[in-house]
Formats: structure tokens, sequence, C-alpha cells
């Protein structure tokens, strides 16, 4: 009997595998194909047959990984040269940057954000690249060079670009795009309906610029100015997420959360009741770039890697897969006109110059400060059921100790007879 | 000899990962970045204490209730047949056979404002109710997730108890109420301890319930650990202060429910 069950489940198991390969063929068949071409095979072949890897440390779900008929970057860079890829992925900056601080992490290629490369230039975490090994840097536009986070363009090659907008379900606000502000997420009318980021930077990020200020302000009233109106809206916060975004967004849970662009253009492809603006006052601009960091055992393999990362064809299957704006000009020329103009993935120059801000480093008081005002605004409860909690809890804790005497007591007594 | 040589993987294991990081966390929490001696860390864990509180609040709530659930479900399960008892306890263990944020997701989606629950109570033209993202969700992922951490101790001391003691009880006039409260409780007390202790260790300290099931807005300990380690500021010295402080006061907490423990040599688990 048991036999023939396990059988049974060999069976079901076979089928469905079958039946899942069966259905990718069938995907397969009404899209293209993407195929790869070089220019300059040979630039690649170094260290073919040496048996080389690297360990590249990346965002989740942020490379093409040969769905959607796109190119498996990393299969494609070990088919090419013979170096083996090991990728692993984090969730978030600080992730990153507690991991390569606590040591023993051992990465050739890392994608920090613009304010992070910029702590850890300062830190010396990461190290100068040699752009002679790295020929397809001229693909990169020339707005995308010299900015903030690395001025002299040593240290870092851009992989991707977005902005911070607001997710809407379009069903439940009639707010014309165009009208939308960061005040709509202080709107008494969508209590219990918002959705806000999880993260400190991005938080007070919005709060400041609502306020005037600039996202990079470190004035210790600016800061806690912004906590209070991070404070005024907890009430009508339904949660703090990150990723959790798109379920919430998706299952209709929520009606308004501020994100990125990139993930935002792969929500409205799966549903149709969400809609995404980019307030009119002005936003983030926000810059992923690969970096290696300081120690990496293969620079010169890495900086073949991010080359090949810059390949016109590479760059489109990420910018494609992952949504996020690219910043190589070949690529940007290969995409429909439909995505460059879809006022989500690539804004004017004139509102990016003028209406965006990039994030800085701040300095480690302003960060501490805004992580204490940060923990001080999550911790406050709305409800009043704070005033009777310590009472209560020390009552517990006198009523045990009383148990515990008598119990003593009567023991000690016991103990007598 | 020979004992020691059997128990040597598991002491190597308890100095390698346990005693090494224990000493570890102790020495960052009282040393300052550059590795100088400071009380600071310690000092500014004062601040947070509405966390505390709040965390053993929930906690504590998350285990009476765990307490009260198991309670009669060990005791039946005690006392039924050996082929039926395995498969019950199977039922129990069941829910842990899947990943513990896979079962902690699921919960988002019952209890969401457009989740099962409230589209049920919709039918009816209840609803919908707020249960996501409160402190209440908070504490039933809790007792979801620990309850069965509850039900095996209680269920591993109940199992012993010499059932001729209940009759013999009987026999000597005891009515079932008295039976219950003169010999299986006083009997079942090495289970209880060690039960509250397997839920309301993980309860206080958990972070990821909080983040699921309480929106964010509800830290709780755990949560504000980990901020020191992924938030804004890298701070390992606060926060293996506040760990240090967590310890302290699980371990008081413990001290204390031990003292109930009267027969020392009952005791099972710890």
């Amino acid at each position: 009997m048991k036999r023939l069950l396990s059988l049974l489940m060999a069976v079901l198991i076979v089928m469905s595998v079958c039946g899942c390969h069966y259905q990718h063929l069938s995907d397969d068949e009404d899209t293209e194909q993407q195929t790869l071409t070089i220019d300059n095979p040979d630039f690649y072949q170094k260290f073919k047959g040496k048996g080389i890897s690297i360990n590249v440390y990346n965002w989740g779900e942020y490379i093409s990984d040969g769905s959607d008929g796109l190119l498996d970057v990393n299969t494609e860079f070990t088919n090419l040269t013979g170096i083996n890829v090991n990728y692993s992925t984090y969730a978030n900056n600080e992730e990153l940057y507690a991991k390569l601080k606590g040591g023993g992490a051992d990465y050739d290629i890392i994608i920090p954000s613009d304010y992070m490369i910029a702590r850890m230039i300062k830190e010396g975490m990461v190290q100068k690249l040699n752009f002679e090994n790295i020929p397809n840097y001229q693909y990169i536009m020339d707005s995308f060079k010299g900015k903030l986070y690395d001025p002299k363009n040593e240290y870092s090659v851009p992989y991707t670009w977005g902005t911070v907008g607001i997710i809407y379900d379009n069903s439940a606000i009639d707010v014309p795009p165009e009208e939308i502000d960061w005040d709509i997420l202080w709107d008494e009318k969508y209590r219990d309906s918002i959705l806000m980021f999880d993260n400190p930077r991005d938080a007070f990020a919005i709060a400041e610029k609502l306020l005037g200020y600039s996202m990079n302000t470190e004035d210790p009233k600016e800061l806690k100015n912004a906590a209070e109106k991070l404070k005024e809206q907890k009430h009508l916060v339904q949660s703090y997420v990150m990723d959790e975004v798109f379920d919430k967004m998706g299952a209709g849970e929520a009606v308004l959360a501020p994100y990125y662009a990139g993930d935002a253009v792969t929500l409205m492809d799966e549903y149709d009741h969400l809609s995404f603006a980019i307030p009119k006052s002005g936003t983030n601009l926000f810059f992923d770039a690969i970096c290696i960091p300081t120690g990496a055992r293969q620079k010169e393999a890495a900086e073949l890697y991010i080359n090949f990362m810059c390949e016109p064809d590479v760059a489109y299957a990420t910018t494609s897969y992952i949504g996020y704006s690219t910043p190589n000009g070949a690529a940007y020329e290969m995409l429909d006109d439909e995505v460059k103009e879809d006022g989500i993935s690539y804004l004017d120059d004139e509102f990016l110059d003028d209406k965006t801000e990039v994030f800085a480093n701040m300095s480690d008081e302003a960060n501490l400060m805004m992580q204490n005002l940060w923990t001080d605004m999550k911790s406050t409860q709305e409800d009043s059921g704070n005033k009777w909690l310590v009472p209560l809890f020390l009552l517990a804790c006198v009523l045990l100790s009383v148990a515990i005497i008598i119990k003593r007591y009567l023991k000690n007594k016991k103990d007598i007879f | 000899m020979n004992k020691k040589l059997i128990s040597s993987p598991y002491i190597v294991w308890t100095i390698v990962f346990i005693v090494v990081p224990l000493a570890m966390v102790a020495y960052f929490a009282f040393t300052d970045g550059d590795g100088n001696f400071t009380l600071d860390y310690i000092s500014e864990v004062a601040q947070y204490s509405n966390i505390f509180v709040r965390s053993i609040w929930l906690a504590a709530i998350a285990t009476v209730i765990c307490l009260v659930i198991s309670y009669p479900v060990a005791f039946i399960l005690s006392t039924m047949k050996k082929r039926h008892q395995s498969t019950m306890l199977m039922i129990v263990m069941l829910p842990m056979w899947m990943n513990f944020l896979l079962r902690t997701y699921a919960w988002m989606t019952l209890l969401g404002n457009n989740g099962i629950i409230n589209s049920f109570l919709h039918l009816f033209g209840l609803g919908p109710y707020k249960m996501l993202n409160t402190q209440g969700a908070v504490v039933l992922g809790m007792v979801y997730n620990y309850i069965p951490y509850m039900i095996l101790p209680l269920y591993s001391v109940m199992v012993k108890i010499d059932k001729r003691l209940l009759e013999a009880a009987q026999d000597l006039g005891c009515n079932s109420k008295k039976v219950l409260l003169k010999v299986v409780l006083p009997l079942s007390l090495p289970g209880v301890t060690s039960g509250i202790t397997m839920v309301f260790v993980p309860a206080i300290s958990t972070f990821i319930i909080s983040r699921m099931l309480g929106g964010g807005g509800n830290l709780l300990i755990g949560d504000l650990i980990e901020m020191q380690f992924l938030g804004n500021s890298y701070n390992p010295n606060l926060g293996a202060g506040i760990s240090l402080v967590l310890m302290v006061i699980v371990l008081l907490i413990m001290t204390i429910m031990n003292q109930f423990d009267s027969d020392d040599q009952d005791r099972v688990l710890i």
C-alpha cells in the first residue's frame, strides 16, 4: 500500500514538472527569445579556463534571470568568460552595510544606492575602479555621471535609477494624477488605507519635502519637525512596509503607498486598478550603482562583470526585467517608445534637474538622530493603553513575589512536621 | 572519561556557538565603538522602557492564552489510547512542518480588510473589522506559532502521571474537580513551567511577527534590536546593550517562575 502511494506521488510530481515545462515552452512561443550580441567578444576571454569565480551581492529580484524571453545575465556571462558567478541577494542597503562592516563577507561586486555609496567611499569600504577594463562605460549617459554620491566617477558605475512616487488605487482616488502631491498621504479621508515606507531615510525625505526642507538636512530642529510630521501621520497609516507593498496594494488592502517607480511599473503591469503619480512638488531621485568592495579577491574579473552589465543588450534585459530605468544610452534607445514616454520611468530633464533631489551621505550624528526619532515615532502608541500598562506590570510582579513568599512560608511549615 | 568523550561534541558546540557569542554580546554592550569601557548604552536602554513593557505585556498575554488552551488539550491527549495519541501529536506538530514565515504570512491574507475572514463576514453584512496591524493580531501570531511548544512539555509530563493515582484519589473521595486540582495540577507543574519558558522567551524576542501582523507601528524589543543593526545607523553596541537587558529580564522572570516549581527533581526540558 505504502509503495503504491509513493509511486503515485512520484508519478504526480513528474507529471507536474512536465506540465510546468510544457507551459514554459508555450510561453516562449509568443515572446521572442532575446539574443546577446557583443561587439568585442575577445575582450572577455582573459580568464577563460582558469576556473575563477566571483561573488556578486545584489538586491533581490534585481537582475534578469532568463524569464520572459530575456537574457539570463549570469549564465550568459559564465558562458562568455568562463568565470563562475556566485549570486546572492540582500533586502536593503543597511543589510549590505552591516554585512560588509561586520567582516567575514567576501564579495567582488555590490550594488548599493547613492547615499550608501557615499558612505562607503567615506569609510574606505569600496575601491577605485580601473576604467580601462570597463570600456562600455561610454554607454552611460552623461547626465548620470558626476552625481553627488561619487562626484569624480571613480568608484561606481550606475546600474539603474528611479524616482519615488505614489502608487494609488485609481478606483478609490479621484484626484487627477498631475494634482497628486505628498500631502495626500496626510489626508484624513484615507485613514487606515495608507502604507508608508518602513525605513527612516525614505520616510523622512517625504516629510522633509512636505515641510520644504532639503532631503539631506542635518539640522536637528528640521529633523525634529519632520519626525513630528510623521507622528501626525501615524494614526492614518495602516502599516509601515517595504516589499509588502506588492501584496497589499495588489490585493486592494490599501489605496495609497509611496514607493519606487520601477516597482510601480511591475505592479501596474499586473493590476489594472493601480496607477502611479510623481508628486508635483518634486521627489527623490535615486541611483543604484555597481561597486567593488575593498578587499575583493577578483578585482579584474569583477571589472569584466561590470563591463558586461553595461553591454547594451544586457542593460536592456536588466531594465526590461526589473522595471527600473536605465542610465545606459544604448539600452535606452532599444526601448519601446511606449516605455520612454509613459512619464513614470523616464522623466523630462527639466523636472529631473529642478524638482528632484539625490540623497547624500549624512553625518553619523544626523543618522543616529534620525534613527532615534524614527524609533520614537514608531514606538509611540496611538491608543491610550500606555498609561495603565506600567502599573499593571508592576502589580503583576508584586503579586508574583507575594505568591512566592507565601509558597515558601507554607513549604517551610510543612518541613517542620 | 567515556561520558566526557561522548558529550564533547555538544560541549564544543555550546562553547563556540553559545558561550562565546554571549561573551561578545556582553563585551559590545559595555564598550563603545573604540573598545573603551562605557555604561552609556545600558543606560540608553531606559528610554525604550515603553517598548520593553509592551513586549513583556504582549508576550505574557500570549503565554497565558497558550496555557489556557493547551492545558486541557494536553490532558485529553494524555488520557487517550496510545495509538490515537501519536496521531493527535502529529496533528499538533503539523503546522510546524511549514516555514514559520509562510505561516505568519498566511495570517496576513486571513486577517486583512479584504481578507478571507472579513470577506466571509461581509456575506452576512458584517464588518469589515480592522484585525490586521493591531496588537491583537500580534498576540494571535504569537499564540499560533508557539502553542506547540506549550502543548508538548505539558503532554510529556502528564503522560507520565500514574493513572492509578487518579483512581486512588477518586477512591478516597475526591470528585473530578478535586482530582484535577489536588493531583493532576501539582504533578503537571514542571510541564507548566517549562511550557511557559518555551513560549514566553521566543514570544518576547520575536520581531518578524510584530512586523508582519503589527504593521510596523507596534515596535517590540526584537524590532528595536534589529533596527540597531539594519536600521539607519549601524549601532551594534546599543543593539548588544538592549539584548543584554532583555536577557537579564528574561532570566529574572524565569527565576521567579521556577520558584513555583517546588520539586526540583521532576524538572523536564530545562
